[in-house]
């Protein structure tokens, strides 16, 4: 325990470091004489760094502790449990089950991904009211909602496995298409589609490098890493949450919580990365 | 009868598999992202709806047949508005900070405010800024190479007001057509990429 705060002392003063260099400006360097490509910048590679040393004692883990907790001990209002929860091994099951989805759900009659999954067993069986979901579906530095620690538990359960997202049911295909379609898709008055910026090999924005997401190599790091424990503000962020915010940027209307479209792309990108071995919940900034 | 059954049988398996062939993915994506998004901000569901280029392009996979490329390039180019004054280089200053502001058009954004270039999100320009993106060409000592005449303004001004005037699939924003950036804005950037002082064009 003595350990465990420790660490956690540790991250929150890093943390801490980390946001208040993330507000300055970034520092200019005397101008390069034929103005090369930089290579990462100073902050990306500091940060990466003590990722590193983070990823081995990740803060995560309080969230995935208290999944764990309402997976195995919560109770819902007609007794029901998280153990009756399929996601898609058998009900209880959740070893290996992150990295089988987005797959085909007879009981509800759609393709889910992990999240969708997890929240829907939620309600159905701890009682938890859709309303409360839809009003914060994703973490704020007041908030990591509950949904998302049982998403970080269910996900952790999956760590160093292999991403396997099936394909064999007709509406498993048909959400790959759309979603691949999705991904294709040019609009807004930016004219952007999640391929303008993940759609090619060795492009940046800034000094962000950007994975050619149609690639299984490259498809990975859309997956890897989510969710996240975002270090500057201390909560979890799922890949819902990342979706979101690439819509956003995207300058697109704003995609429901949970909708068919998010699936979709998920579904492409999953199945593109199908193979790759994930991680764990991981670390943003 | 029995080759009659397997006939028939073989005939169900290829309409399946037409069937499977011929579904129009795109137009259920399309379907599906008008049912899934809501309005939110500023950003209303209007911007689902293409527009000719987005119509094209989408359709095309980015590659449109070279005649129909032309007609619309040729509808984008006639719908640029140059300045009434016909002064089309401002403030390379200005220019610099509007290329480096990434804001603008989100649902986070307020309506209103002028937003940025985004500028350097997909190019090199200035030699100070090392942080630059590569989904753009290098900007770096653009007028330097190519002077600063009365052609290569209105080129470089009706580039920035519509990108998809002069290459229809562009991967770069039409921001004075969608009224992203004003027109001084504009002019600003250009004076950053043409003006001799412009450090862009430093030695």
């Amino acid at each position: 325990m003595k350990q465990r705060t420790s660490t956690l002392l540790a991250v929150a003063a890093l943390t801490a470091a980390f946001a208040a260099h993330a507000q300055q400006p970034a520092k200019k360097t005397a101008p390069p004489a034929k103005a090369a490509a930089p290579a990462k910048s100073a902050i990306t590679e500091e940060f990466e760094k003590f990722r590193e040393v983070l990823e081995e004692d990740n803060p995560a883990e309080l969230f995935e502790a208290k999944g764990e907790d309402i997976w195995k001990n919560r109770k819902g209002p007609d007794g029901g449990s998280m153990a009756q929860c399929d996601l898609g091994l058998g009900a209880g099951v959740v070893k290996g089950a992150y990295v089988q989805m987005p797959r085909w759900f007879a009981d509800a009659g759609q393709v889910m991904d992990a999240e969708r999954r997890v929240v829907h067993c939620m309600m159905k069986y701890l009682g938890y009211k859709e309303a409360d979901i839809r009003k914060q579906p994703f973490s704020n530095v007041n908030k990591t909602p509950d949904h998302v620690s049982v998403i970080t538990y269910v996900a952790a359960q999956s760590r160093n496995m292999k991403i396997a997202a099936p394909q064999k049911h007709p509406k498993e295909k048909e959400a790959y298409n759309v979603g691949k379609e999705i991904f294709a898709f040019r609009g807004g008055p930016y004219d952007f589609s999640c391929a303008t910026c993940h759609g090619a090999d060795g492009m940046r924005i800034r000094t962000q490098d950007l994975p050619n997401l149609r690639k299984p190599d490259q498809a990975i790091r859309a997956y890897q890493g989510w969710p996240g424990y975002r270090m500057t503000g201390g909560f979890m962020l799922t890949q819902q949450w990342r979706m979101n915010d690439c819509f956003r940027q995207q300058r697109f209307p704003e995609p429901s919580y949970l909708s068919d479209s998010v699936t979709a792309l998920l579904a492409y990108m999953t199945v593109t990365a199908n193979g790759q071995v994930y991680k764990g919940p991981g670390i943003k900034r | 009868m029995k080759k009659t059954i397997v006939f028939a049988a073989a005939a169900l398996a290829c309409t399946a598999a037409l069937a499977d062939e011929v579904r129009n993915y795109r137009a259920e994506a399309v379907a599906m992202l008008k049912r899934d998004f809501k309005a939110k901000g500023i950003a209303g569901t209007d911007r689902l709806h293409e527009d000719s280029v987005q119509a094209i392009c989408n359709r095309s996979g980015d590659n449109p047949p070279k005649d129909v490329a032309a007609r619309l390039e040729q509808d984008q180019l006639e719908a640029i508005k140059y300045p009434a004054d016909g002064k089309l280089m401002g403030d390379w200053k200005e220019g610099e900070k509007i290329a480096q502001s990434g804001r603008g058009m989100t649902w986070s954004d307020k309506a209103g405010i002028p937003g940025g270039g985004n500028c350097y999100n997909c190019h090199q320009i200035a030699p100070s800024e090392t942080s630059f993106g590569t989904i753009g060409t290098s900007l770096y000592q653009f007028g330097k190479t190519r002077g600063n005449g009365p052609d290569i303004q209105k080129y470089v001004y009706g580039k920035i007001w519509n990108a998809k005037a002069f290459n229809l699939c562009s991967a770069m924003p039409r921001f004075g057509h969608v009224g992203a950036l004003t027109e001084k804005q504009i002019k600003d950037l250009v004076a950053l990429l043409l003006d001799p002082q412009s450090p862009v064009n430093s030695k």
